[in-house]
């Protein structure tokens, strides 16, 4: 204790305004490079090289898809559902536009911009859409059928996911009132020929 | 006889000046046992915390035998699960032990965590305790979720989809942030093995460091007691609190017989019912994961449906989260929403009891409704209600309630 107290005496007094500026400078830069050094750790996180690799384009044939079926691949992980809609099943979307969360698809980000139309889609029958659920991911059943169902007596078909009660139409547009709040995804697609699907390349000539 | 003896007492005595000199190892040990002075009527309650303890000395022992023969790849992880249940000795054993007590970890701590609500516990000057058990549950939350995925049954695969969904609830950033999380677009081996790095790794070194501040805030403060008397209020000539009494040899005792009757019936379950009905282990995770195929119904373990519940009972997928997040980071709150000047439930009215009790059922209804997949959305939200306004309202009626007076020194 003394022996500071000399030193003291004999030492000019602190600079403070200097002290204050090295602690400031020494801080931030120590801040920076605590950041730069997290850096590659936190990013050594996302998905690697080999995972981005793998999402490649599938091709699907979908020629002896029949009205009103529903066939699911996978893409990216993600299960896909093609469907060749009836007549009926489009003409009805308009009508539950009232009923509906984002009828116009609204939300930009939830398909292609060439999928950005009543039906949701290239060809107006053939929907492709990723199933997930968009509330927490689950894969809804798909309910095609007109009538009462346990969740809506006035079901008029479409997606139901069993996981938190979210329903969809046929066209993946979400319904008001349920967890989901935005419509199923669109992923990239277009066709080869009349009768094979590619999902995960845009069209020629769409961005 | 007399002579090795002592040559031996001489021997030990020696060493034990030794280590003192270099390490002060003799005052730790009366600092925090044979002179840590608890109160002297702790009752059944008081259990519940040497036992938590206990279960998390037994998940790490099991679990670092598990670590020897499973293996974190989304290709083998189930398989080697179902190796450590056939082919290991005792590994079914080994396996039911860490698995049943996770969920006798909830059990315990949920009950440790109504202690100090009935008790006050968590009033001044208890509230960094406090601030650091709910610190503990919730890494315990993050440790037992991560668990659960790793043997890569359905309800692991489904489970960790939905609940690192929810991150994607935040505005923004969220898919990004879920993509990051998952290291994948979808669930997958990178999930499964960092899970598996957290869960082994870095969330049992959190969670040991975070029990050990808790005890030190405590043993600084002392411990509570059923009358929510400050025993160092009155002390003795040597400064001893005249109704505390050494936690060594005699709460030692205490907790070792506590510990036994746990035992017994955790050894029951692992022995006779270790899947508990589908309550600790569901019978859909004996299949494998299947990305494909969604299971009807995924509803979450036991111990985290209340809060499942909360967000199921609102409509709206970011509010739903933010509500059950709230759910969680409300018990923060608690030292201060509470304005009672008494701690303890004893010298409290009516009102304190019956909100306590309306809050266990409501937490308890929202578990089981959790549970369900048709609870009626009402149901949901009245519960909800009730379990926020427990919190909401306690600074009214902990203001307004007449209490009973206090006696000077603990009841026996």
């Amino acid at each position: 204790m003394s022996e500071t107290e000399s030193l003291d005496s004999e030492q000019p007094s602190a600079d403070l305004s200097r002290r204050r500026l090295l602690l400031g400078t020494t801080s931030v830069v120590g801040a920076v490079g605590v950041a730069a050094a997290a850096w590659p750790f936190l990013a050594s996180l996302r998905p690697s090289a080999r995972a981005r690799i793998i999402g490649a384009p599938v091709e699907v044939f979908i020629g002896n898809l029949e009205p009103g079926q529903l066939a699911r691949v996978q893409w990216r992980g993600q299960t896909i559902g093609i469907m060749r809609r009836t007549e009926r099943m489009l003409q009805q979307l308009p009508e539950l536009n009232p009923r509906l969360r984002d009828p116009e698809s609204a939300v930009a980000d939830q398909q292609p911009d060439y999928a950005r139309n009543l039906h949701r889609s290239i060809r107006p029958e053939i929907l492709v859409l990723n199933v997930h659920c968009t509330h927490l991911g689950c894969v809804p059943q798909v309910i095609p059928e007109i009538g009462a169902q346990p969740f809506d007596s006035d079901w008029r078909g479409g997606f139901f996911c069993p996981c938190h009660r979210s329903t969809f139409d046929l066209a993946g547009r979400v319904y008001s009132g349920v967890p989901a709040v935005r419509n199923l995804l669109v992923p990239p697609h277009s066709f080869v020929g009349d009768d094979h699907v590619i999902i995960g390349v845009d069209p020629e000539g769409a961005s | 006889m007399a002579k090795p003896a002592s040559a031996l007492a001489k021997g030990i005595d020696s060493v034990n000046t030794w280590v003192n000199e270099r390490a002060a190892v003799g005052e730790f040990y009366k600092k925090h046992l044979s002179e840590y002075y608890a109160p002297k009527n702790f009752n059944l309650w008081y259990f519940f915390g040497s036992l938590s303890l206990l279960v998390l000395v037994n998940q790490l022992l099991t679990g670092i035998f598990l670590t020897m023969h499973y293996k974190p790849d989304a290709e083998h992880a189930f398989a080697s699960v179902e190796f450590i249940m056939r082919d290991v000795e005792w590994g079914w054993l080994i396996r039911y032990m860490h698995s049943t007590g996770a969920s006798l970890f909830f059990v315990v701590v949920y009950l440790h965590m109504f202690r100090a609500l009935m008790y006050g516990s968590y009033q001044k000057p208890r509230e960094l305790v406090w601030i650091l058990g709910v610190t503990i549950y919730l890494v315990l939350m993050a440790e037992s979720f991560m668990g659960y995925v790793l043997p890569w049954g359905q309800m692991s695969y489904w489970g960790a989809q939905v609940i690192i969904s929810l991150f994607g609830a935040v505005p923004y950033v969220g898919e990004a942030l879920v993509e990051w999380i998952r290291g994948d677009y979808f669930v997958a081996d990178a999930t499964l093995n960092r899970f598996f790095a957290l869960h082994v790794v870095a969330l049992p070194l959190v969670l040991v460091g975070l029990v050990v501040l808790h005890l030190a805030a405590l043993h600084e403060v002392g411990s509570n007691n059923p009358d929510g008397v400050e025993i160092k209020a009155n002390k003795d000539e040597n400064g001893r609190p005249l109704d505390g009494i050494p936690f060594h040899p005699y709460y030692t005792v205490k907790d070792i017989f506590g510990a036994a009757f746990f035992l017994l019936i955790a050894a029951f379950i692992i022995f006779f019912w270790p899947e508990f009905g589908g309550y600790f282990l569901k019978p859909d995770n004996f299949v494998q994961a299947n990305p494909l195929v969604t299971p009807d119904h995924i509803p979450p373990v036991w111990y985290f449906t209340p809060f499942y519940a909360i967000l199921q009972a609102v409509p709206d997928k970011l509010m739903g989260v933010i509500l059950m997040g709230a759910a969680v980071m409300i018990l923060y709150l608690v030292p201060w929403l509470d304005r009672s000047p008494v701690r303890s439930i004893r010298y409290r009215s009516w009102m304190s009891k019956f909100a306590l009790a309306l809050f266990v059922v409501a937490f308890v209804r929202l578990g089981m409704l959790g549970l369900s997949q048709d609870s009626s959305t009402l149901e949901l939200r009245l519960w909800t209600f009730i379990y926020f306004g427990f919190f909401i309202l306690m600074p009214i009626w902990t203001s307004f309630e007449k209490t009973k007076p206090v006696p000077e020194r603990v009841t026996s």
